[in-house]
């Protein structure tokens, strides 16, 4: 205990810690170094686009029509919403705003509610046609070799993503306790910061995915 | 019973649950050390009835599916589960925290479940012996593996969760290395273990993802039939060994980066003599993990990517040669003229320094495309990954826990019986694996269950050098066991090291040091620092 002795630790403050600074840069730099490995997961998916859209661009083209551009622009404006809300929701930490920070939490988590029936709905709509990824393949209106491996792509990509979102809920339920049991304060908040930098990145890999999958012709 | 001082970190706190719930980095170490070595004889003990049939011609104990089966589970085990977390998950997390003088890793919450992971990984993995095993090897190259009837998901899904254990401890070496550091100890006055650790966790966290991903890809092959991997379906299957060798091939690194930092601190101890070319070390091993995520074609030189790509690749792999031989050369300058012990751990040292020299400059040849062509897929690619992995990884293992066994357990083990298993693994490692370099220049391809008659002579050298490495490793079970019960205790410094773990108990208290540490000299400062003499044991 270098700086702080035993009865004025605060009650955040793990013991391996020296001080709360030590903890809280710890803490960020893990994060980051978390969100590295979360890119490259999805680095390897982005290859599989690139890689296939190099090779059979016109089933590309064709193909990416059949998605909706008015659902994914939606569900881009809900998910951006989202980052807005989450990043106000740790300034009103940081300014000890406790009821503040859990309205605007609990936005969040209902944008991304809204953001996953949407996709609901996207999704049952290519199930009906058959649009399905590999074997599951059976809609017979898109020209070009092997359409399947774009509705494969696209499948993954939002899937995995998706996956995030339900995972980034889970945890933006439980900051929403937290916060509101009063565990945080302008001194210590980093549980909210580290949840909102996932949240952020969940949020981007949506921006890159929607121009990818929806808009490039 | 484990007799031991009353206030270490392996009796305080007691009874079961306390072991299974602790947050203690060292008390991670341990069962990671346990946990690893039990793979490791399973591992063992099916390379050793791989040498049972191969010891004839004929065919003997198993069938040619069997067989397959065999050695795809003996590399599932021993890279996944064994080599891969046995250095960093198991010393690393004992020794780096005392190393750099903090009182636990950053996240030991995060530490505890990927221990947790580890094992549910290992689980589902070896579950599919239960549906009979997977006959692809290790590698689960496409097509092959997306339309054989073993149980391939299972075993590639037991290491993608496998996976996420490694990302998690390679993430908290990181943070920790960056942000826990005593005072006073700057980035050169780490240990270079510890720098070994650092590259060895920036490839964990840079390279798993790939690999979790392309696991991912393959399941979701066999699965849906997505068409990424069959080319009937418009895919490419030379595209999964890009995307698996980008990972596997850092994961070589993984294994011998860590084994490389160990032996820095056996070799700088063991001289008594201050370390040569600190920085260089260092920075060869960053070097090493940068350069080995430029070099995954040279796996794929006869499989029909391009001759450019394949000249490329084979240029960037010599590349790694250089750190790697800056490294040895480094080692050797510091022996030289330095008062050299020959204790166990230091004669596990010099036989890394043999056998991966050997290994390495194998790989040259294997580098080498009109050789490689010849070589390919050959007994020399096996005698040459053994010589790296085992001769390399696995010696400075075995040296790593000889080192700090006295403060894992504070107890000293025989130095007799450490030095005579020295040498008895050293010989039949040779014999079980030298033989194998001539019967793979003379064509002898890997992976077959028999083989003609020509190369039985060999094939029966090689398979008595492994029952004699096996004899082997059952003496140093027996006499590190009896060190528990029997052994003399152990000093602080048995060794006379400089490095900070040396400054706690033996075994450490579980907060590590009695007082908050504070660097007051280097880790290899031998010309400037006495070592008081009580502090050493006779052995």
């Amino acid at each position: 205990m270098s700086s702080e002795s035993l009865s004025t630790r605060p009650a955040h403050l793990q013991h391996h810690f020296a001080d709360t600074y030590q903890q809280g840069d710890a803490a960020r730099l893990g994060m980051w170094v978390f969100l590295l490995t979360e890119i490259l997961l999805f680095g390897g998916l982005f290859c599989f686009y690139a890689i296939y859209r190099s090779w059979y661009p016109d089933m590309f083209i064709n193909a990416h029509r059949h998605l909706n551009v008015w659902l994914g622009g939606t569900n881009t404006v809900v998910l951006i919403t989202s980052s807005v809300t989450m990043a106000l929701a740790i300034r009103s930490a940081q300014l000890g705003k406790r009821r503040e920070a859990v309205y605007n939490l609990v936005a969040t988590l209902l944008l991304a509610a809204v953001f996953l029936i949407i996709k609901y709905f996207e999704y049952e709509h290519k199930i009906h046609l058959g649009q399905l990824p590999g074997k599951f393949y059976t809609f017979q209106g898109i020209a070009g070799s092997n359409p399947h491996v774009f509705f494969s792509v696209y499948f993954l990509m939002t899937g995995l993503h998706g996956l995030h979102v339900i995972g980034g809920m889970g945890v933006i339920a439980w900051m929403i306790q937290r916060t509101r049991r009063g565990e945080f304060s302008p001194e210590y908040y980093t549980p909210l910061e580290l949840t909102g930098l996932y949240w952020h990145l969940v949020d981007l890999i949506w921006i890159f995915l929607f121009p990818l999958l929806y808009l490039i012709g | 019973m484990y007799t031991g001082p009353e206030n270490s970190y392996l009796k305080q706190p007691r009874g079961l649950k306390s072991w299974l719930l602790t947050l203690d980095h060292k008390r991670i170490g341990v069962m990671y050390l346990t946990a690893i070595m039990f793979f490791f004889l399973v591992g063992g003990l099916l390379a050793v009835l791989m040498r049972v049939e191969l010891s004839s011609p004929a065919r003997d104990v198993v069938s040619a599916e069997l067989y397959n089966r065999l050695f795809t589970l003996h590399g599932a085990i021993m890279i996944f589960m064994f080599i891969i977390p046995s250095i960093p998950a198991a010393i690393g997390n004992f020794v780096l925290p005392l190393m750099i003088g903090a009182k636990d890793v950053a996240f030991p919450r995060l530490n505890l479940a990927s221990w947790y992971i580890y094992v549910v990984g290992s689980l589902i993995a070896v579950a599919s012996i239960l549906q009979g095993g997977v006959d692809t090897g290790w590698t689960f190259y496409t097509p092959y593996s997306t339309s054989t009837n073993s149980a391939v998901i299972t075993l590639t899904f037991g290491a993608f969760v496998l996976g996420f254990s490694s990302i998690f401890t390679g993430l908290n070496f990181i943070v920790t290395i960056h942000k826990m550091r005593a005072p006073g100890m700057t980035w050169f006055k780490m240990p270079l273990m510890v720098w070994g650790l650092y590259a060895t966790a920036i490839i964990q966290v840079l390279a798993t993802p790939v690999l979790g991903i392309t696991l991912v890809l393959l399941i979701f092959e066999r699965l849906f039939g997505i068409g990424i991997f069959d080319p009937a379906m418009g895919g490419d299957p030379v595209l999964y060994q890009h995307f698996f060798w980008f990972y596997s091939h850092p994961a070589v690194y993984i294994m011998i980066l860590p084994g490389m930092a160990i032996i820095s601190e056996l070799i700088a101890t063991f001289s008594h003599k201050r370390i040569f070319g600190y920085k260089a070390i260092a920075f060869s091993s960053l070097g090493i993990a940068l350069v080995s995520f430029l070099v995954w074609g040279h796996h794929m030189f006869t499989s029909g990517q391009s001759e450019l790509a394949a000249m490329i690749f084979s240029f960037l792999t010599f590349l790694v040669g250089i750190p790697s031989g800056i490294k040895i050369f480094n080692w050797v300058a510091t022996m030289y003229r330095g008062s050299i012990s020959l204790k166990t751990p230091m004669l596990y040292a010099i036989a890394f320094l043999l056998l991966f020299t050997i290994g390495g400059l194998t790989g040259i040849f294997l580098g080498t495309l009109a050789v490689d062509v010849h070589l390919h897929d050959t007994y020399f690619i096996v005698a040459h990954f053994h010589y790296v992995m085992m001769g390399g990884t696995v010696m400075a293992l075995l040296g790593g826990i000889h080192y700090w066994w006295p403060k894992m357990w504070g107890k000293m083990y025989n130095e007799t019986w450490g030095r005579i298993t020295a040498v008895l693994v050293f010989v039949g490692f040779n014999v079980a694996f030298f033989t194998q370099f001539i019967m793979g220049s003379q064509g002898m391809p890997r992976r077959y269950y028999s083989y003609p008659d020509q190369f039985a002579f060999l094939h029966e050298v090689s398979s008595v050098g492994a029952y004699i490495l096996g004899f082997g490793f059952l003496i140093m079970v027996i006499y590190l066991i009896h060190s528990l019960y029997r052994g003399k205790p152990a000093a602080r410094n048995p060794w006379g090291a400089l490095t900070m773990e040396w400054e706690a108990a033996s075994p450490p208290t579980t907060h590590n040091f009695d007082k908050d540490m504070k660097l007051e000299h280097g880790p290899y400062d031998f010309d400037r620092v006495e070592v008081e003499d009580e502090e050493m044991v006779k052995a």
